[in-house]
């Protein structure tokens, strides 16, 4: 599904990541852990493609096509999701109409026609109602006046719209109180099938006990350090980063 | 011989076709005095600071065509709101054109300006409301002094008009470059209602220079919803004076959508008088290559309790330019005044600019009032937020271009028309968007 290779990638110059290499199967969860400030939302950020990241050496391959050139809408177009940890607000535009436009543009893309407006509607109320979201919410203006839970529902609800190759959660689980936890949770893993794959970004264990992982990266100054099974997640939850740090810089 | 020396020797031509003994040309004789004294505006005045005529004033106008330029309605049946019922006043170069005009008589008035100075049934309106609203500045006498034809619309009391009324001025190019000064009239009795869009559209690139006086009345609990629609071509220049007089309970709406033409000047002057009464002024402006548009407006706030909205948002691409430059003033006697302005402006390229001074003068002391401009590019964040969700670029743009002016469109009473600006934008913006907003 997807190999990143050597990835470098830099801001203003700023080098941030230097060297990641993953891979990452259909049908799996990777997680990637670590401490602030070690590159996690940029390898996010990259693998979308969001410009004002500079890859410098390095490849991504998405079903062993190189995307590195590819613009976000191309890359999306492809399967590639991104769940931002900061959802954007765009007044003056509804959820659904910016659903719709994203489906539609998605498909004119691949050459088809416009979803008919009654198969969309019953995409959207299955979907909303997999995320036990209320109707109301969806003729509201995009992430305004959201509250934190809201805003990562709405972003599963996207992913569920638009049913990605590669989703990629970032920080998915921060401003979730324990019950929109479990919903995004839930939502996620029954997305899950053996021709997607996810990878979670996140600090904590707590999201991982809902979407089990069956690799977790520790990614510590730009690479990834250490890598090893969901226990993994289990010991970093009980020791902290330090043990790690410790270790690199040895 | 300049413009100005033109239109002041051309006066006496033009009196003498008209009647003389008639209490309007003593208004028109003072009116070309005062113009004659003070020209045209020039960017010494601190009204025009940021808007030059010059350009438009180089030409040599026609000022009054002999010919009769007919039009078929199916050719420029496109400027038409022509998906509903519509009252229609239409001119071709300054000439009424009944063939493409739906008037009436009916409890109502809807008719032409050169009647209603001419017969005495129109007497006492005409003796009440012509010219006293509108300022007596130059460029306002100017359309004064030659003020002879355009739209008049009287609504008695107790009416609610059933359909909305188009006043249209075409003009058709037979002229190398064309001057009109049309003038309106609108009253607007006790509790009545009235929809007037009103538009101007040259059809051919020749130049055109449009010096327009609207004065509108809206007497106590009248409302009056006024849409302008300003999508020229690239050699028409507008300058447009509208002025309202509002009596209590009343409530009148301007929007004033700006898409096209050489130079376009909105002078809107909202004067209060009267308790608990609402004053909308709305606009939105897209424009580019070398446009102008210039908003200069004024709200009056002269008795207590009333309320005032100004909201206008500007997306400016090329070279373009505009202006905004709103005043509120509050006397000293409108106490609990609400007065909200906003003015917020998207530039799409470094070499386009706007120029914003919202202006409030305040006497009184237990007022609300607020002010707040902007001037941005398009979000950077949002656009990648949208674009990973496989919104191309352009579209990305233009949708946000869209919710960005969405606000405006959402106070356009009139659903045909709301639908038929949202397409004019879209066209503006270049982008086909899936839904109206």
């Amino acid at each position: 599904m997807l190999q990143i290779k050597n990835l470098h990638a830099s801001v203003e110059d700023k080098s941030i990541l230097k060297g990641i290499n993953l891979e990452v199967k259909a049908g799996e969860v990777h997680a990637i852990m670590g401490p602030n400030g070690s590159g996690k939302s940029t390898l996010a950020s990259v693998i979308a493609g969001k410009e004002e990241y500079e890859v410098t050496d390095g490849t991504i391959l998405l079903e062993g096509e190189d995307i590195d050139e590819l613009a976000a809408e191309e890359r999306a177009h492809k399967g590639v999701f991104l769940s931002f940890q900061y959802p954007v607000e765009i007044p003056g535009v509804s959820v659904t109409n910016f659903i719709k436009t994203a489906i539609n543009e998605t498909r004119k893309s691949k050459g088809l026609e416009e979803m008919p407006a009654k198969e969309m509607l019953q995409l959207i109320r299955e979907k909303a109602e997999l995320l036990e979201i209320d109707r109301k919410f969806l003729s509201r203006s995009l992430n305004e006046g959201f509250s934190g839970g809201e805003k990562k529902r709405n972003e599963i609800f996207q992913m569920a719209m638009l049913e990605p190759k590669l989703a990629i959660l970032d920080e998915t689980d921060s401003g979730l109180d324990i019950d929109a936890l479990r919903i995004v949770a839930n939502g996620v893993n029954k997305l899950k099938s053996k021709d997607n794959a996810v990878i979670v970004i996140t600090h904590y264990q707590r999201l991982l006990d809902h979407i089990v992982p069956d690799f977790v990266h520790v990614l510590y100054n730009g690479r990834i350090v250490k890598s090893g099974g969901k226990e993994l997640a289990h010991e970093l939850e009980e020791k902290g980063y330090d043990w790690i740090k410790e270790e690199v810089n040895a | 011989m300049s413009l100005k020396e033109k239109l002041v020797s051309s006066f006496l031509a033009f009196e003498n076709h008209v009647d003389l003994d008639s209490k309007i040309h003593d208004i028109r004789s003072e009116a070309i005095k005062t113009f004659e004294a003070e020209g045209f505006p020039s960017k010494k005045d601190e009204a025009w600071k940021y808007t030059s005529l010059n350009s438009v004033l180089k030409h040599d106008y026609s000022l009054f065509p002999k010919q009769e330029n007919a039009l078929n309605y199916s050719d420029v049946k496109k400027y038409f709101l022509d998906d509903i019922d519509t009252f229609k006043i239409v001119f071709v170069d300054g000439k009424y054109a009944s063939n493409l005009s739906e008037t009436t008589h009916d409890g109502i008035d809807v008719c032409l300006m050169s009647s209603a100075l001419n017969k005495p049934k129109y007497q006492l309106i005409v003796n009440n409301y012509f010219n006293k609203v509108a300022e007596k500045n130059g460029i306002t006498s100017l359309n004064t002094a030659f003020s002879k034809e355009g739209a008049y619309i009287h609504i008695p009391k107790n009416k609610v008009v059933s359909k909305p009324i188009q006043i249209v001025h075409f003009s058709t190019g037979k002229e190398a470059a064309l001057m009109l000064q049309p003038r309106n009239l609108i009253v607007v009795d006790e509790n009545s209602h009235v929809q007037i869009i009103e538009r101007h559209q040259s059809l051919t690139d020749n130049a055109v220079l449009t010096n327009s006086v609207t004065e509108i009345v809206a007497n106590k609990r009248a409302i009056v919803d006024y849409y302008k629609l300003q999508n020229d071509k690239a050699n028409a220049s507008l300058i447009d004076s509208t002025y309202v007089q509002q009596k209590r309970e009343s409530h009148v709406s301007v929007h004033t959508f700006s898409f096209g033409g050489k130079l376009t000047r909105n002078n809107l002057n909202f004067y209060q008088n009267g308790e608990h009464m609402d004053s909308t002024l709305n606009g939105i402006t897209i424009i580019g290559d070398k446009q102008h548009v210039d908003h200069n407006t004024l709200v009056h706030h002269i008795e207590p309790n009333c309320e005032s909205h100004q909201d206008y948002k500007g997306i400016f691409n090329d070279s373009s330019t505009g202006v905004f430059n709103g005043k509120v003033l509050v006397n000293k006697e409108a106490q609990k005044t609400n007065a909200f302005q906003s003015n917020n402006n998207i530039l799409l390229n470094d070499k386009a600019t706007i120029n914003s001074k919202p202006q409030l003068e305040i006497f009184a002391d237990d007022v609300k009032c607020s002010h707040g401009c902007t001037i941005g590019q398009l979000d950077e964040s949002a656009l990648f937020y949208m674009k990973s969700r496989g919104i191309p670029e352009k579209e990305a743009k233009g949708l946000l271009m869209y919710a960005f002016s969405n606000n405006v469109l959402k106070s356009v009473k009139i659903p045909e028309l709301k639908q038929r600006v949202t397409k004019l934008i879209a066209n503006k913006l270049g982008v086909n968007i899936g839904f109206d907003l």
